[in-house]
């Protein structure tokens, strides 16, 4: 059942309570992000199939694939607009990951040749 | 319509002002990065190293899967619109949009099972090769956060109609979105770095 | 006394009532209460360490003389392999967990844990893992390729005793992370109105970074052991060479985790001696921050020297030269600990209680290992060091020596806060001298051993070697270590004998668990304190005139209110306003939840439905779990 009022937060706001007020993007920006994500998405299927070269194909791909993860990231998980405490633990995660596992592959000459 | 502004306020006074519950699922989504990083690394060491087939050329089938993709992206957004509807009280939306993306995220993991077993028919096997041990064990890790994801959204729609689940407790869902959105986007990268890029081979 | 409330007898809305026995046996088999569950991780992994011990002379026996016949080769790979993961999953470990569980509310002025019910299945988790991997001494085999499983033994040799090693850690494994998630948003998120990170004890700061290594590092093992697990059971080539896998990946998995473990190891100790050595020196920590940002460099730096444990293992000099690189400057932090340590001490008011005795000890014996493994950061000094006894002296100092004896300092500090009664001051030094002499005969020869080139893991040796006379000396040594720690729990069982009358505060101590009674009530605080500096007790008990002295603040001290100040209300205080305190309830679902992974484990061993069977009771106790209603 929808309500009249939109503005009106879902819960009331008890006096004197700590917490902070946290602005949320509307359903249309919701689906814009997603129309977006799906572009993006039919780019790399559509890049996979063209002729270009190896040492061309492999950057975009990632780069398209980073431009996803960072949409859904910052918007659908609502990073860039919550509290950094929340970002820096997950950047630790990210960021360890890619650098360890990053390392160990170097170890195994993956990239090599 | 417009943006929702709400007020994140908890049961007890924090020190850092922060709910409990949505720091850890944000240290648990952290620790899990490590988890797919170490499945993913795996694949990528032993990509083109199996000494017989089918290899990963052989057997992809990359409009299927993109197909899968688009799928799981949907259950995103579906994700993120369950979570509006609950911050404005609207609890049917809020069960319609949870169904669409449980559904989706079934669909996501039917279409993995019938992937999984057309490959199987080809000849490859968690035995046959490398390729079958770490696609396999990759793919079916991230197929299984799904369906733990998928019981989790069901429990909460369930949970909504017996009234445990109320218009004041967004943070479930919140929680529950957080880590489906986190399953979402290792799939962008398992989808990227496993199916697109090629092997050579 | 505070109104305490807990809910209702039959608390509606759940798969099963809810249980309100307070005590007695099933109290304890439900208690949320994060005393008890770290009584019972402390009584488990002092249980475990007694088996872990009695496996290790078991190896002192049979390296007594050349050719031992005390031990067959297989047994002896099944003991040393069990020492070792004993020592560090089930002993060292649950042991610091029983530490963290027990003091970080208290030590923040919290009432509880962030997630009590998690808290219980922590334990129940460990419990659990624990016993199954020890379950493989019956069912076929033990663990028996060494604590650190390489493959491709650990994937080759038949039996099922390294899957009983994979599904075991792994559950030990789950109880950790789980942990690590409860503990850290515990100490972030829970801490006393005024009660800054920086004015948090250090322990506090060691925990927490203990437990985001924990975070952070045991996904990487989980894969490894998933690999392992798959390799052996269901036939995928993760680590075989002839389908093109590679060994040395178990390598990397393992101790990507296994580095940060050592840390995860050692620091809880060293944040136990930050806090017995002010207080027995009756002077600050020197150096208060230096300590806490040296623990968060350590922990840091710790994730990026792992392969420095695979430099004979062919990575090439480049990798090599990283690792011995950042290996050394992990020395740093470290030492800057032991200088603040020492100046801790220096012109202190030194009292040499039994706890100050194993904290100072620590110091000493941590340095030996230290220094020995600054030695093996020189990479060419480590290929003749590596696989040797050398290794085996290194880190039996720093683990024995240095976590062990830190953890026992713990013991003696904390037993009557917990207990409420005191251990006996002259047997507890009876014990710390033979364990310091037991342990130091055991290990030190070792250096001299390794550098012999005795090599490790291997059941006995040749007479024509020459390594039989400090082989010798270590058993004696070993068997010293024995008797100290027989000793111990003679100490332990006598305190049971006296009335439970300990003092809030018997040492003069500085932080807030020792603010409230020995043993600290249920809900720990009549009211939550509010913190105004490090050291926040002994603030409250003291003052420094202008010319520095420290003089007693009138009416303060252990056994007021802390929150009403000093010459305020006495003992029997109520809750803040008068209204109950609400401590959340006992549950039956952490125990069911945790009954589910052993059942999966002996599933996959033997019959795949026991594991489906496991997977439900697991379904279930979580899905019971996620329905009840939480107290608030």
């Amino acid at each position: 059942m929808e309500r009249a009022d939109v503005r009106e937060p879902a819960s009331p706001t008890p006096p004197r309570a700590r917490g902070r007020t946290v602005r949320h993007p509307s359903p249309k920006e919701y689906v814009r992000i997603a129309v977006v994500l799906a572009v993006v998405t039919a780019m790399e299927v559509g890049i996979y199939y063209a002729e270009i070269s190896r040492a061309l194909l492999i950057p975009l791909l990632l780069i398209f694939a980073a431009i996803k993860f960072v949409l859904v990231v910052l918007w659908y998980m609502h990073l860039r607009f919550d509290s950094r405490t929340y970002a820096r633990f997950f950047m630790i995660g990210v960021a360890g990951a890619v650098t360890l596992y990053l390392i160990v592959l170097l170890t195994f000459r993956t990239f090599a040749g | 319509m417009e943006s929702v502004h709400t007020f994140e306020s908890e049961h007890e006074a924090t020190s850092t002002g922060l709910p409990n519950t949505k720091l850890a699922m944000w240290l648990f989504l952290a620790s899990d990065c490590l988890l797919f990083g170490a499945l993913i690394s795996t694949y990528v060491l032993y990509r083109g190293a199996s000494l017989v087939g089918p290899y990963p050329s052989e057997v992809f089938d990359i409009p299927y899967t993109s197909v899968s993709s688009f799928v799981l992206l949907a259950s995103s957004l579906t994700m993120v619109l369950a979570l509006a509807a609950i911050q404005r009280g609207e609890m049917g939306r809020m069960r319609v949009w949870l169904l669409a993306t449980a559904l989706l995220g079934m669909t996501f993991v039917g279409g993995q099972v019938y992937e999984f077993t057309t490959f199987y028919r080809e000849g490859l096997t968690l035995s046959t090769n490398l390729f079958g041990t770490t696609f396999y064990v990759l793919t079916g890790f991230h197929g299984t956060h799904v369906g733990v994801g998928v019981l989790m959204l069901l429990s909460l729609v369930a949970m909504s109609f017996t009234g445990r689940i109320t218009s004041r407790d967004t943070m479930a869902v919140e929680l529950v979105g957080l880590y489906w959105h986190f399953v979402d986007i290792v799939w962008i990268v398992i989808f990227t770095v496993v199916y697109l890029i090629p092997t050579g081979k | 006394m505070a109104t305490v409330s807990v809910p209702a007898e039959g608390a509606r809305g759940g798969l099963l009532r809810r249980p309100t026995a307070t005590t007695g046996f099933w109290s304890w088999i439900t208690t949320v209460d994060h005393k008890r569950i770290g009584i019972l991780y402390g009584i488990t992994a002092f249980a475990f360490f007694l088996i872990g011990g009695i496996e290790a002379l078991f190896i002192r026996l049979q390296l007594a003389q050349p050719n031992g016949k005390i031990l067959s080769a297989s047994t002896y790979n099944e003991f040393f392999t069990m020492h070792g993961v004993t020592m560090i999953f089930l002993v060292v470990m649950p042991l610091s967990a029983a530490f963290f569980n027990y003091f970080i509310p208290l030590q923040i002025g919290a009432r509880d844990v962030a997630f009590p019910r998690l808290n219980a299945f922590t334990y129940w988790a460990f419990l659990a893992g624990g016993l199954f991997i020890y379950s493989g001494f019956f069912l076929g085999g033990a663990p028996n390729g060494g604590w650190f499983g390489y493959a491709p033994l650990s994937t080759v040799e038949p039996g099922n005793n390294m899957l009983f090693y994979a599904l075991g850690l792994l559950m030990t494994g789950i109880a950790s992370t789980a942990s690590a998630m409860n503990l850290a948003v515990t100490i972030i998120n829970m801490r006393a109105p005024g009660m800054t990170m920086f004015r948090m004890p250090v322990f506090m700061w060691m925990a927490l970074v203990v437990q985001l290594l924990l975070a952070f590092a045991l996904p990487i093992i989980t894969v490894g052991l998933f690999q392992m697990l798959f390799d052996r059971r269901f036939g995928t080539h993760f680590f075989d060479p002839a389908a093109g896998g590679d060994p040395v990946l178990w390598q990397h998995m393992f101790w990507l985790f296994g580095h940060p473990e050592v840390y995860i190891l050692v620091l809880p100790a060293m944040g136990i001696v930050s806090e017995v050595l002010p207080v027995f020196a009756r002077k600050p920590l020197f150096g208060y921050q230096f300590v806490v940002f040296s623990g968060i460099a350590i922990g840091f730096i710790g994730f990026g020297v792992w392969a420095h444990h695979m430099f004979a293992v062919g990575l090439g000099p480049v990798a090599n030269t990283a690792f011995g690189i950042s290996t050394m400057i992990i020395a740093v932090p470290t030492g800057v600990k032991i200088f603040n340590w020492m100046g801790t001490l220096w012109k202190g008011d030194i009292r040499f209680t039994t706890p100050m005795l194993f904290a100072v000890a620590f110091i000493g014996q941590f340095v030996v290992g230290g220094l020995s493994g600054v030695t093996h950061a020189v990479v060419p000094a480590d290929y003749q060091q590596t696989d040797t006894y050398y290794i085996v002296a290194h880190f039996h100092y720093v683990l024995f020596g240095g976590a062990i004896f830190g953890l026992f300092s713990g013991v003696y500090y904390w037993w009557p806060k917990v207990f409420g009664r005191m251990l006996d001051e002259r047997i507890g030094k009876l014990n710390f001298w033979l364990m310091v002499i037991g342990f130091n005969l055991t290990f030190g020869p070792m250096h001299i051993l390794g550098l012999q080139g005795m090599p490790r893991r291997i059941q006995t040796y040749p007479p024509t070697l020459g390594l039989g006379v400090w082989n010798l000396v270590a058993t004696i040594g070993a068997f010293i270590i024995a008797t100290s720690v027989l000793i111990f729990l003679l100490n332990a069982i006598a305190s049971f004998r006296r009335p439970r009358d300990a003092a809030a505060d018997p040492w003069d101590a500085r932080t807030l668990e020792w603010s409230v009674s020995s043993p600290p009530p249920a809900y720990n605080f009549e009211e939550i304190p509010v913190v105004h500096s490090l050291d926040e007790l002994w603030h409250r008990k003291y003052a420094e005139t202008e010319g520095g002295i420290v003089v007693p603040v009138p009416a303060g001290g252990a056994g007021t209110d802390p929150a009403h100040g000093p010459g305020s209300a006495g003992p029997e205080g109520h809750g803040a306003g008068g209204h109950a305190i609400h401590l959340p309830g006992p549950s039956y679902f952490p125990v069911v939840a945790a009954l589910g992974l052993p059942l999966i484990g002996y599933g996959v061993i033997f019959h795949m439905w026991m594991a489906v069977a496991g997977a439900i009771v697991l379904l279930v106790g979580v899905y019971g779990w996620a329905i009840e209603p939480t107290s608030e």
